[in-house]
This record gives C-alpha cells, sequence and structure tokens, in this order.
C-alpha cells in the first residue's frame, strides 16, 4: 500500500532541500521531505530530504534503526502493505511515486538498480546464473537469444568471474560470497542503471573480498557515470566511494557534507560522536570515546531532537524543538540547535591527521 | 613468565566425503601460541581460517586431533570430567550473539548468579546475589535491570550480562569469539572500553577473536594473523599493522578502508581464499600472493621469527638467523 502524503511542502520556505553539490543542475534522484511509518503509524524516516546529481556518489551512514536502507526501499515501493510513505521521490523531475506498480517496475532494476547485503538471498537459488541475467535483459533491454547470451558474457566478464561461458550455466550455490556479489552487480548493470543503490553490499564479505568488490563498484563508475547511493554502517567504506556523506539518525538527517569536510570538520554531535566511538589501524592507539546510551527505538522517540538523551551538548531547547537541517558551512548542512558550540570546540578528542 | 596458557602444534581435522573418497579438511592445523595472565592476543583472519575452531579447542568444547593445550600447567581435554569442569570454571567463553548465551525465560540476574550454583561455590543465596549484583555494576549495568529478561534489554546491555556471568567464577581466561560484531559502532565502543577496564580491575587474559583489525589493534598486547588453519604472522598491533611483514598480513591492512587513508594503493588479492579442503600445496596463500615465488609452490614456509622478534611464515621475509649472518 502506497499513500501518497496529502502534504507537500512549500518549496519557497525550505532552505535549500536539494542539497547537492550537482549545483545549478537538476538533480537525477530527489528525495523531498520523505517519511515513512510501519506498522499502523510508527515513523521510522521522518522528513528526508535528499538528492543527488548525476554520476554522483553519496554515502548514507548511521547505526542500525535510524532507517539508512529503509528510506531507499520505501521510495522503491519494495516493503510491502502496512507501510506508508509521504512526500516525493523525483527521478529526472518525475514524482514516482504516484507511478503505477507496472510502471514503477520498469524503472526498479532499469534506471534505478539495487544490490544488497546478503546476495545469496537475493538470487534465485533454482535458476542459473545466465537465466537470471538474460531475464533482466529481456525485461529491460528487450534483448533475446544469442544478443542476450552475448551481453550476458560481458555483462560478467565486466564484473571480474572469468570462464563465464560455464559460470552462466552454474546456480547461486556454486558461487562463493563475493561471486555471487559480483552477480548481483553484473544483473543490476543488466539494466545500464543511472544509479545503484548499494545497501551494505561488502557487509557479509570478508576483508579481502571487500576491497575487491568496492574496487569494482570503482571502477564500473568511472566507466559509466552511474550515480551510487551507497547505505553502510561503516563509515570507512563510504569515505572511499562516495563524494558526499549524508548521517542519518533516528529517522531524519542530521549531517551531510562533502565526504573530505563531514570527516575533518563534522559538526553534529552525533556523526562526531561516531567518528570518536570508531577505532583506527593509523595515528597512535587513544582509548575510545563511546557514546552514551543507545539508538532509541522508532516507537519511543524522544521528543525535539532525537539525539538529545545521548549528546553532551544538550541544553533545555534541544528536549522540545526539533532541529532543522541548516547550514553550517559552505556545503555542510547540520541539523542541531548548538552548531555555534561545534564550530569552536576541536572536531576529534585527539585530532584526527590531516585528511589527505 | 609461566605463561597462563600454552598452545603446541594444535590441530583439528574433520572427515568430508567428496565423491566415492574420503578428504580431510584441515580447520586448524599446527597452531602454537603462548598468552601470560593479564594479557591479551588477538586472533584475526577471514571467514574459515580456524580462528574459531582455535577457541574451541582451546576451552576443550572440541577434542583436537593433535597437539597439546596447556592452562595454568594443567592439560586441558575435551573429556567431560570433573577435571575438565573444574578448569572450565577458570576459563570462560563470550560470543557473538549475546541473545542466543541467555535463557530468554529466566530473569538476567538469575543467570548470573546461576554459574556460582553449578560449581557450587559461595554458599547462601544472599551472598551470591550480593556478588552478582557487585558485577552487575562492574559491567556497567543499572540494579534495576537485574530482574528484567534478556529481550527487555538491548544488545549493548545483553553482551554485558554474558560479561558479567562470564566474571562470576573469576576466570583466568576469557576467550571472546566477535564479542562486538553484532553491536553498533556507539555500543560497540562502550564494550571495548568495557573489557578494557574489566581486564585492568580482574586481570584475567583474553583469547581475542576478530575479524575487525581496528577492533583488534585497539585492544590486543599481541596479535595472531590466521590463514587456512594456521598463523602465517604473529606479532605486537603496531608491528603487525603499520609494517607488515607477510604478504598476507600487507594485503588484509591495505584492505581496510580507513578515513585516513587515500584509495589506490590499496592490494587487491586475486580470487577467494581456496577451499580448506583442497588446500594449495606449499604455501596455502601461493595462488594469491603477489609475491609468490617458485619455492612457494613446493615448500610450505614453517612460522620463524624475523629480525625485528616477530613470527613470519613467509619464504621471502628474513629470519631472524640470516639477518644476523648477512650483517656478519
Amino acid at each position: 500500500m502506497h499513500l501518497s502524503s496529502a502534504k507537500v511542502p512549500d518549496r519557497s520556505v525550505r532552505p535549500d532541500p536539494t542539497f547537492s553539490t550537482a549545483g545549478s543542475q537538476r538533480a537525477l534522484l530527489n528525495l523531498s521531505d520523505f517519511s515513512v511509518s510501519v506498522r499502523g503509524d510508527v515513523p521510522v524516516v521522518r522528513g528526508v530530504d535528499l538528492s543527488i546529481g548525476r554520476g554522483e556518489a553519496l554515502g548514507v551512514v548511521g547505526e542500525s534503526g535510524c532507517g539508512k536502507s529503509i528510506t531507499w526501499l520505501a521510495a522503491l515501493r519494495l516493503l510491502g502493505p502496512g507501510v506508508t510513505t509521504g512526500g516525493q521521490v523525483l527521478l529526472d523531475g518525475d514524482d514516482i511515486t504516484r507511478l503505477s506498480e507496472r510502471e514503477l517496475a520498469r524503472i526498479r532494476g532499469g534506471r534505478i538498480a539495487l544490490i544488497f547485503q546478503d546476495p545469496s538471498s537475493a538470487l534465485n537459488p533454482v535458476q542459473r546464473i545466465g537465466t537470471q541475467l538474460r531475464e533482466v535483459l529481456r525485461l529491460h533491454r528487450g534483448l533475446r537469444g544469442a544478443a542476450a547470451d552475448a551481453e550476458a558474457l560481458r555483462l560478467v566478464d565486466r564484473v571480474g568471474i572469468a570462464d563465464g561461458p560455464r559460470r552462466l550455466r552454474q546456480y547461486p550455490h556454486e558461487f562463493s560470497g563475493g561471486m555471487n556479489q559480483r552477480v548481483m552487480i553484473a544483473l543490476a548493470l543488466a539494466g545500464e542503471p543511472e544509479v545503484l543503490i548499494a545497501d551494505e553490499p561488502t557487509t557479509a564479505l570478508d576483508a579481502t573480498i571487500q576491497a575487491q568488490i568496492l574496487d569494482l563498484i570503482r571502477d564500473i563508475r568511472r566507466e559509466s557515470g552511474m550515480g551510487l547511493v551507497l547505505i553502510s554502517h561503516d563509515i570507512g567504506a563510504v569515505a572511499d566511494l562516495c563524494d558526499r556523506v549524508a548521517v542519518m539518525y533516528g529517522g531524519r538527517i542530521v549531517e551531510a557534507a562533502e565526504t573530505q569536510d563531514l570527516l575533518s570538520r563534522p559538526r553534529h554531535p552525533y556523526t562526531r560522536g561516531l567518528l570518536a566511538a570508531l577505532p583506527s589501524l593509523d595515528g597512535p592507539r587513544r582509548r575510545l570515546t563511546p557514546i552514551a546510551g543507545t539508538v532509541p527505538a522508532p516507537d519511543r522517540m524522544p521528543p525535539g531532537c532525537a539525539f538529545a538523551p545521548r549528546c553532551p551538548l544538550t541544553v533545555e531547547d534541544c528536549r522540545t524543538q526539533v532541529p532543522a537541517l541548516a547550514l553550517a558551512a559552505q556545503d555542510h548542512r547540520a541539523a542541531c540547535l548548538r552548531l555555534t558550540e561545534t564550530a569552536i570546540v576541536p572536531a576529534l578528542p585527539a585530532p584526527a591527521p590531516a585528511f589527505a | 613468565m609461566t605463561p597462563l596458557l600454552r598452545v603446541t602444534d594444535l590441530a583439528r581435522q574433520y572427515p568430508v566425503a567428496t565423491g566415492a573418497r574420503q578428504r580431510m579438511l584441515h580447520a586448524v592445523d599446527g597452531v602454537g601460541f603462548t598468552l601470560a595472565p593479564g594479557r591479551t592476543l588477538g586472533l584475526v583472519g577471514e571467514s574459515g581460517c580456524g580462528k574459531s575452531t582455535t577457541a574451541k579447542l582451546v576451552l576443550g568444547l572440541l577434542p583436537a586431533t593433535r597437539g597439546r593445550i596447556e592452562f595454568a600447567g594443567e592439560e586441558v581435554s575435551a573429556t567431560r570430567d570433573r577435571r575438565w569442569r573444574a578448569l572450565r570454571r577458570r576459563m570462560q567463553l563470550v560470543h557473538q550473539d549475546p541473545l542466543a548465551a541467555l535463557d530468554r525465560r529466566l530473569p538476567v540476574g538469575e543467570q548470573i548468579v546461576e554459574p556460582l550454583v553449578v560449581h557450587g561455590l559461595e554458599n547462601g543465596s544472599e551472598a551470591r546475589r550480593q556478588k552478582a549484583l557487585s558485577l552487575f555494576e562492574a559491567v556497567g549495568l543499572r540494579p534495576d535491570l537485574f530482574s528484567r529478561y534478556p529481550h527487555e534489554l538491548s544488545g549493548g546491555q545483553r553482551q554485558r550480562v554474558v560479561l558479567a556471568r562470564a566474571l562470576m567464577l573469576d576466570p583466568g581466561l576469557l576467550v571472546c569469539d566477535e564479542p562486538i560484531s553484532a553491536l553498533d559502532v556507539s555500543v560497540a565502543a562502550q564494550v571495548i572500553n568495557l573489557l578494557q577496564d574489566l581486564q585492568a580491575r580482574f586481570g584475567m587474559a583474553y583469547l581475542f577473536i576478530s575479524h575487525d583489525l581496528k577492533v583488534v589493534r585497539q585492544i590486543a598486547d599481541e596479535v595472531a594473523v590466521m590463514y587456512l588453519g594456521k598463523i602465517f604472522e604473529q606479532g605486537p598491533p603496531e608491528a603487525l599493522f603499520h609494517a607488515p611483514a607477510h604478504p598476507y598480513t600487507e594485503a588484509l591492512v591495505s584492505a581496510v578502508p580507513t578515513l585516513q587513508r587515500g584509495t589506490g594503493q590499496r592490494i587487491i588479492l586475486r580470487g577467494d581464499p581456496p577451499n580448506p579442503v583442497d588446500r594449495p600445496a606449499g604455501c596455502a596463500f601461493h595462488p594469491r600472493c603477489p609475491r609468490v615465488v617458485a619455492r612457494c609452490r613446493e615448500e610450505a614456509p614453517a612460522l620463524r621469527p624475523t629480525s625485528d622478534g616477530r613470527l613470519a611464515a613467509c619464504h621471502l621475509v628474513p629470519t631472524a638467523g640470516n639477518a644476523i649472518a648477512a650483517a656478519a
């Protein structure tokens, strides 16, 4: 069930919701005041404004339950009944929340492709890899017969699967986890997408395989100019691939900036907390600075700023007012009432080495 | 100092039926290390490298095919007799999923008291309860959570309960198998700090198993890198992670996405780790090694001391003796 919210935001009064480094160029994909509720009326995504330009790579980070995955799944109407959404999802200016199921199906796997954490459960276990690839090629590109075979072979070769003719006849269980993720990427590429939404694509993979997959995604982007939304809890992986990062907490975006800017000069106390809580391989070994408390459950979200109960900078207003995503620096937005405080205090307890 | 834990040439094989013939899967293949009281040894490696099997062998939860484990001078066997139970009291396990480790039908407080009852320690239920409450506080839990059930606690709180329960028997060794992998970043940092504080306060040693090099660097005094059942490199974390000697350690370290490091210098290994049933001849890493030479295909390198005191199993890393010979 999809219900479009009647509440259409008045764009003239909102402070530049289409935050994008793409500048004046129209965003390829734009979420506008997008919200998601589950199980009746529990809001899990609470008014997200995000846009990604053509060929841009956006990272979305946050802890479990922050809404980072559900935003994109709901935007593509993949969550089934019991989920209501509000706001707009604009693809090249057209609101895809108003499309019929049939029209949306052409976009999913076509102009917008998705890959998930667990490739082996996303693949059909009783169909050969080749069959699954040819199905996408037929549905989204109208390729059949020899043309489809040739393209399938080209795709598996492109994602680094050797011995294509044999591999295409195999089933997902005959592939390793890393190889199955390559198959998923080949399936995503089959529709020649303008943007790939990758939801924790390397989380289930071993370190050396994760490096292979991140490298593959980078190469493909360089070559095809495909946009990327990388959803991950791993700020390292996001920093590696993305031009821009949005940090989510409690169903909202709390900070968004260019990657280097966000990592070296975080302004939201939550982003700072996350960075200080991360162990590192480089630099001196220091005691970690954890964030007190835990992530609140969606049905027990505190009023005001969702981070207020855990925040070291909380003042009385934080408990009652929801801060808007406001300009914190050039191309840098944060949703915090105490931004003047975070402009002075150094970014990390022990200043991180300059981000080269 | 006498080590608390001494593991010598430890091996565990599983018979695997592939077609008509039976073959051996070498999950752990000749692993040896020592661990001093109050210290932390980190075991790292990718899935299937044998790190968790090593943990089970050390605790006597699995019988070893070969080798010897000594804990505080006594041999650990997997025969579940009185001696085994007495040893197990001093070696506790904390694993990844605290919800699976706890009984969902018992309040967490009762579960913390339980080890004392099982081992017949501490007379009187009030004395047991007092001890449990003091540990409850030591792991940073509010006393009002004592009568709650596991499902009423968050993931981080549950892992604290598991830690409190493990500490009830004053163990000398805590085997932690991916203890924070299921936790969110902000909560993981709390538990890492807690593990360090508890070690400083109670003085137990940790055998800390993780796939996450950053976490291991944070907590370990010494690190062993495993690949296909063998230790490939062992030494202090700063040496291993900042100047890896073994090509596999080097690749593993470079594969970690970090905030500081730029991209492009990463070493990308080809292919997947081989099937442990079909271990390559010679060095098990040679099919993926960027620096492979002819000798690697024939002869498995032994784990030997290098010139800077760490251990490495690679033909290309100069051993301590060779370096001295070269210097002379």
